[in-house]
């Protein structure tokens, strides 16, 4: 058996999804190799050939790939391993893997394995249905499985090996009916929202985009990542990539403070893999208190001003 | 220009999920189930674009067994113009078949554009767009949370992606998939729920596809997610401070 692993980057620094999904892929055998398309991407590759548990690591530096756009990714990949006899093929599910992935499993003619959290064997795998409200064990019947790992769920690998690669020149069309337009980064000093150790995170509670600010000074104080509700996203408080829950971001960071926040299941199914959860909340009867370690009933607009000065 | 936007029954969202005390899935009996909320999107949008001009006609596509046709007929209250329901006895066909099925059905009918949500809240797969996309080999624009037509054949997508949002312009006919935050679905009125009772749904057995709909993933269990040990509720915020120094050990 041979795990390949499809790398996350920016053509800068290989991602930490892509870290954990090695992890995955060693967990499930020895023979780990690793493919990274992108463009101009020399540092990526520096930083990746630095991976443990790598036993080859392809590159293809094309034009193409300077964005990840889905089409020409999947036909190259499928190009790359036609004839060659890869037994897994695993891609992080952030929006990257999950965009390119199902599509690679469709030209495969295989069904993917979405999500996974745990390992049980080469062929079994479990992976959370209905926002996590139930976890599924399923045992893949397809030659070729076509996976994507949940990142916060495996560890990432350590990055203290170092390793050739080897450049691929893949002959494909470059797919002319898709082109990129534009990425509107948002811009953060902060660490990560799914690989930070603490995540402050504010709901509809906070009135407001202003408000935010109540959090910004303890997520300084924390080192702290910051995350939101679908409810103030959709508000508009802050931007879309901050929503935790089922259909945002999935985070499990060490300690996860949810400030008005009600609790519904599914921004609960984003974080309960959390160490710990604290909240802040004036209604005693949210749900959120029923998932966290530590609740505070209280109005946020005390507690937070008092907390910051306590830390 | 013709939309066919996919529609999945589940569980509604508001459901507190039961797993069966066989362990061989999740309690299914005499409860509420409901348009997938990813596909009400999906179907809102269709009907804006066609209030706008746009498109002419929306089918609306569901695949599962004859209750499926009340999902549809939702879709149709709200402005979705003829229903096909592919009846099925098997609740849960794989997202890999339910592309083909999609697929089939594209052939068909040709739409100019195939709309599906980003993600059906029951099985979590969030793959079926982009299946479909690869095999009618039409581009796919996913997790879309704006979506505007150009004056030549070309849509530009905003897509909500992890460290913010990319635009992408893909020809028609494609495939797009929708994000929470693409429109809010309207509630269907009284006289066009009504209106929704006179229009067609084709209704077509899945075994005249062709298509064999094994599922390639064996459920071997079902199991509820490990619960979090209790918690506690602290009195102020000094103590608070002190639980997490001394106790969680994390400040
Ligand atoms: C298909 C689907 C997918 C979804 N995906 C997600 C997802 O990924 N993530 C997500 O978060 N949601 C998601 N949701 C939405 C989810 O169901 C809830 O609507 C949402 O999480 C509610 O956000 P909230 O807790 O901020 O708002 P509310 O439920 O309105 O809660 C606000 C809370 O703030 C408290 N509060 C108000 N004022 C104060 C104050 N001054 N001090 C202290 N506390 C105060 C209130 O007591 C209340 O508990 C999804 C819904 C659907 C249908
Ligand atoms: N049985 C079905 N019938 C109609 N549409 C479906 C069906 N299953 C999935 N879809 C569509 O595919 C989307 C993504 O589903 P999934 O890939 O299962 O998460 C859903 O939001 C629907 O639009």
């Amino acid at each position: 058996m041979t795990i390949l692993v499809v790398i996350e980057h920016d053509n800068n620094t290989i991602k930490q999804s892509s870290l954990s999904t090695i992890s995955a892929a060693k967990k499930i055998e020895d023979n780990v190799e690793a493919i990274i398309l992108g463009k101009d991407m020399n540092s990526a590759v520096n930083d990746l050939k630095k991976c443990d548990h790598l036993k080859k690591i392809y590159t293809v530096d094309d034009k193409m790939f300077e964005n990840p756009i889905a089409e020409n990714l999947s036909s190259a990949i499928a190009k790359f391993i036609d004839g060659k006899d890869f037994s897994h093929i695993l891609s992080p599910s952030t929006t990257f893997g999950k965009n390119m992935s199902p599509k690679l499993s469709a030209l495969l003619d295989v069904q993917q394995i979405s999500d996974i959290t745990n390992i049980i064997s080469s062929d079994t795998f479990e992976r959370p249905i209905y926002a996590g409200n139930a976890i599924a064990k399923v045992r893949s019947n397809d030659k070729v499985k076509v996976i994507t790992v949940r990142p916060t769920c495996f560890e990432p690998c350590g990055k203290n090996s170092e390793i050739d690669s080897q450049e691929l020149v893949l002959d494909i069309d470059v797919n002319g009916n898709v082109s990129f337009v534009k990425y509107d980064q948002s811009k953060s000093d902060r660490p990560e929202l799914t690989s930070a150790k603490i995540v402050i995170s504010g709901g509809r509670g906070m009135q407001n985009g202003d408000n935010f600010r109540l959090l910004e000074g303890i997520a300084d104080k924390l080192g702290a990542a910051m995350g939101a509700s679908r409810a103030a996203v959709d508000a508009g408080f802050v931007p879309n990539d901050w929503q935790v829950g089922q259909t945002g971001k999935i985070v499990a960071p060490d300690l996860y403070i949810a400030v008005g926040i009600s609790g519904a299941i599914q921004h609960i199914a984003g974080i309960k893999d959390s160490k710990f959860i604290a909240c802040i909340n004036k209604d005693e009867e949210a749900p959120i208190f029923n998932f966290s370690d530590y609740g505070l009933v209280g109005d946020l607009f005390e507690v937070l001003p008092q907390l910051e000065e306590k830390l | 220009m013709k939309a066919l936007v996919c529609v999945k029954r589940v569980i509604d969202y508001n459901v507190k999920i039961r797993v069966k005390a066989d362990k061989t899935g999740v309690e299914t009996e005499n409860v509420k189930m409901s348009m997938n909320p990813f596909d009400e999107i999906a179907v809102e949008e269709a009907v804006r674009m066609k209030e706008k001009g746009l498109i002419d006609e929306i089918i609306v596509l569901s695949i599962g067994t004859d209750k499926s046709q009340e999902t549809i007929r939702s879709g149709l209250a709200m402005g979705g113009d003829r229903g096909i329901l592919v009846k099925t006895d098997n609740e849960q066909i794989e997202p890999l078949n339910v592309g083909k099925i999609i697929q089939t059905i594209c052939k068909k009918e040709s739409p100019d554009m195939v709309i599906l949500g980003k993600q059906a809240i029951d099985d979590d797969c969030n793959q079926t767009g982009q299946i479909v996309a690869t095999l009618l080999g039409y581009p796919q624009a996913t997790f879309a949370s704006e979506v505007k037509k150009n004056d030549d054949n070309t849509i530009d997508v905003t897509r909500e992606v992890d460290g913010g949002l990319e635009t992408i312009r893909i020809a028609i006919p494609c495939v797009i998939t929708t994000d929470l935050r693409l429109n809010e679905p309207r509630y269907a009125s009284l006289p066009n729920i009504m209106k929704a009772k006179q229009k067609k749904i084709e209704v077509v057995e899945i075994q005249t596809f062709g298509i064999d709909i094994k599922n390639r993933l064996d459920i071997l269990e079902v199991n509820e997610p490990p619960e979090r040990k209790p918690g506690i509720k602290v009195q102020d915020v000094e103590s608070l401070v002190n639980k997490l120094k001394n106790e969680a050990k994390i400040l």
